[in-house]
């Protein structure tokens, strides 16, 4: 073979496919500019969710600890007596509670000045709860019980960081001499952190109780609306979009429902509050502030979502297997129901979980309705009042602690976001095993 | 197929909720109104539902404005029962009440608040106002020479040289807040009557009416912002701009005594004895306004507000004077009125 005598290192002609000629330079640069811009445009994606997860994580930490105190305190029946006789009860319990620490600094010895001003200072609102556990077990009676009871926001605030001796300079809530009784309280062991299952568990406290203030009530209010929106969207709206897919002949009555669907999708949730308001407390005189308005308001504003995402759905099942079921003789309503609807149920799944992730975060539509502001009920006393009695939602009670004047609150605010974002990573997560375990490829 | 089955019986479950809601009536007291007025509420409506067998009320904020609107939609189990409200409310107000039958209101009186101007703790020197300095920093139009003319003023010192050099910076409660017209009667007005301005203006051919109207109006040209949310809005907006001067509540700056500092005003410093007093100039009296017509409906309306007014709530040394509310010298006549449902 002579033809191989072509010199290797011959120079190059424009036309050959080694050399790298100026357009081709051209657009490969083009490319590695568009690969940067991608990686740039993930990496500052990635940026801001690090720097809005640590911001969340260390502004709500706070949040899932508590100061308390922790002392053994005896309550006499005569005292028990004497103190539900007035009329502010839990003051009651409240004043015979620090009488009693006071003696019980005293017998050991503490050396910081203090009165019962200074302890009631540096205790939270300790009233409700004692008095909630005496009402429960009157047989605790005028025997010693070992209570850890919420300390105030400022002396939480202190063991966190947060106060500071300057912070509290000008202030009457506590004062600079408080502190030394916490630190020696704290070095006696009276005063510790512990985890704050109230703030899981609980409701909602007035403004001047930080300490016991909880979203556990409102997490309850949020799971009630979210079944209802599930009960009333997901069946109208697969039976919708089956309907509108499967069934309904193309015309302009059609189009016209899909555009308003789709508009409808865009319309601001405030919006939906406003009808609520107007349609189903006004009109068909459904209770203010109960989950079941709330879930019927976030219903019509989910629908759309899985509406949309449901015939998206169905449009990917191929037609094969409808000409298919067809060709053997099933029925029209034979053939969505049992080939098409199955094989589109992890598509309709992913779609409703979604869009009820979406209504569990949203405040707006609650404004107008009655769920956002002091809702400190509790839990419900049975599954049916659950939808009726009045209670807040997650996103509602954050957006009402962000507005308190403590700052305490305002951790408390954060540490409701963890939870609440805790829950929606938990609905995405299950959207996701759902579309992977299910998902058919065709 | 089940799916079918699962549709019907879901719609028959929420179909039965839902009547089962309606045939239940509303056992819980449903309050709107005062965002002021809101943090004292919430902690009579905590205490109530500790101390009673009655459930806690529910209390919406949403401004004086908005509630007292909501308290006059009408008499009925899907409205609110009382309205919280910083300032008194207005004729208009009761004519739409009784347009949409609502007559019977009882008018409560919890207390006295103080309205602060404070500014960053670590901000300018903004330590002493006069209700003139407030008007001639945010006035629409001003007296300067001896002539009213459209707000030149850029910084303080420039119409007051003690005060600092700094850039105008104001935020004052949104219309919507009963705390707006307070502010506008104490210390607008006030500051107008005192620059000489509304003599100027009625010297000017204006009536007294109009030079009034006149005084209240606020410069739009970004100097002075309208905060419509809560106080921790303003605070948002004072933390940012160390320029800033923001209007707040007595027990909201007591709250927040170490990111703010308060200037006095005419030479009082703001606390509950200087408001009690009467000496600080700026304070208002603060409301509860009551639908006769759901006392002995609606369960716990009445003990609510006999609750609220009683000497251990709301008394000089109850959990709402311990807060930062200014307690009513008349608070025994008031409980009287409370007590015997007298209406307005």
């Amino acid at each position: 073979m002579t033809d191989t005598s072509l010199p290797q290192n011959a120079p190059r002609g424009s036309n050959s496919i080694l050399a790298t000629d100026a357009r081709t330079k051209k657009r490969n640069a083009a490319e590695k500019r568009f690969r940067a811009l991608g990686m740039g445009a993930i990496g500052i994606g990635l940026f801001f969710l690090i720097v809005l997860f640590t911001t969340i994580i260390r502004s709500g930490a706070p949040a899932f600890t508590r100061t308390v105190v922790d002392v053994q305190f005896t309550l006499t029946q005569a005292q028990y007596d004497e103190a539900e006789g007035t009329l502010f009860k839990t003051a009651a319990y409240a004043d015979l509670f620090i009488a009693q620490l006071g003696e019980i600094l005293a017998e050991q010895d503490v050396a910081a000045d203090f009165d019962a001003e200074s302890i009631e200072r540096t205790l939270g609102k300790v009233g409700g709860t004692l008095r909630e556990f005496y009402r429960a077990n009157e047989d605790q009676l005028d025997q010693p019980v070992n209570f850890s009871l919420a300390t105030s926001s400022r002396v939480d605030g202190y063991l966190k960081g947060r106060v500071t001796l300057e912070g509290i300079e000008d202030s009457r809530f506590l004062m600079a001499s408080d502190l030394d009784l916490v630190d020696e309280l704290q070095a006696a062991g009276v005063i510790k952190s512990e985890f704050n299952w109230p703030f899981i568990t609980g409701a909602d406290s007035g403004v001047d109780n930080p300490g016991g203030a909880g979203i556990g009530a409102s997490v309850v209010g949020s799971f009630f609306m979210m079944l209802v929106v599930l009960a009333l969207a997901l069946p109208i709206g697969v039976a919708a979009s089956i309907y509108l897919e499967e069934f309904a002949v193309q015309n302009r009555f059609t189009d016209l429902i899909e555009v308003n669907i789709s508009n409808l999708a865009a319309v601001p949730s405030i919006v939906f509050g406003i009808l609520g308001l107007a349609v189903f407390i006004q009109f068909a005189g459904l209770p203010q502030s109960a989950p079941l308005v709330g879930g019927l308001v976030l219903t019509l504003m989910t629908l759309p979502t899985i509406i949309i995402s449901t015939r998206a759905a169905l449009k990917a099942v191929p037609p094969s297997i409808r000409e298919a079921a067809l060709g053997v003789g099933a029925s029209k309503m034979q053939t969505v129901f049992h080939h098409v609807l199955p094989l589109a149920m992890p598509g309709i799944l992913t779609g409703t979980i979604i869009g009820l992730a979406q209504a569990l975060g949203e405040t707006a539509p609650l404004l107008l309705i009655g769920m956002v502001g002091f809702v400190a009920r509790g839990y419900p006393d049975g599954f049916l009042t659950g939808f009726t009695e009045a209670n807040s939602a997650m996103p509602a009670q954050i957006y009402t602690w962000a507005a308190r004047a403590d700052a305490a609150f305002y951790d408390k605010a954060w540490g409701g976001i963890i939870i609440l974002l805790i829950f929606l990573m938990f609905m995405n997560i299950l959207a996701v095993i759902l579309r992977r375990r299910f998902e058919r490829r065709w | 197929m089940s799916f079918a089955k699962l549709t019907a019986s879901t719609l028959a479950i929420t179909a039965v909720s839902a009547s089962a809601a309606m045939a239940q009536s509303r056992d819980n007291v449903q309050v709107a109104g005062s965002s002021t007025v809101l943090p004292y509420a919430s902690i009579v409506a905590e205490a109530f539902g500790e101390n009673t067998d009655f459930p806690t009320p529910v209390v919406e904020s949403g401004g004086s404005s908005a509630g007292l609107k909501r308290f006059c939609e009408g008499v009925g189990e899907n409205t609110i029962d009382i309205a919280n409200a910083s300032r008194a409310i207005r004729e208009s107000e009761i004519e739409t009440c009784a347009a949409n039958g609502v007559t019977d209101i009882i008018e409560v009186r919890i207390g006295y608040d103080g309205i602060v101007f404070a500014s960053q703790q670590d901000g300018p020197a903004f330590n002493e106002f006069v209700p003139s300095d407030i008007f001639n920093a945010i006035g629409a139009q001003v007296l300067v020479d001896g002539e009213i003319t459209e707000n030149p003023f850029n910084t303080w010192a420039e119409f007051n040289g003690d005060l600092p050099d700094v850039e105008i910076a104001m935020f004052i409660p949104g219309t919507k807040h009963g705390t707006r017209e307070v502010f506008e009667d104490k210390v607008l007005l006030e500051g107008c009557e005192a620059t000489g301005a509304m003599q100027a203006m009625m010297d000017g051919g204006m009536s007294e009416d109009d030079a009034e109207d006149a005084c209240l109006d606020v410069r739009q040209d970004g100097k002075s912002v309208d905060i419509d949310g809560d106080y921790t809005e303003t605070l948002a907006r004072i933390d940012a701009n160390p320029n800033g001067i923001g209007v707040f509540g007595l027990a909201f700056y007591e709250n927040n005594t170490d990111k703010l500092k308060v200037a006095t005003m005419s030479g009082v410093a703001p606390n509950t004895d200087s408001i009690a007093s009467g000496e600080y100039p700026v304070s208002r009296p603060l409301y509860f306004y009551i639908k006769k017509a759901h006392i002995g409906v609606i369960p716990g309306v009445k003990e609510f507000a006999q609750f609220f007014v009683a000497d251990e709530l709301a008394g000089p040394s109850g959990p709402l004077a311990n807060y930062g509310l200014v307690s009513d010298p008349e608070l025994s006549a008031i409980q009287e009125m409370v007590a015997n449902e007298e209406t307005m």
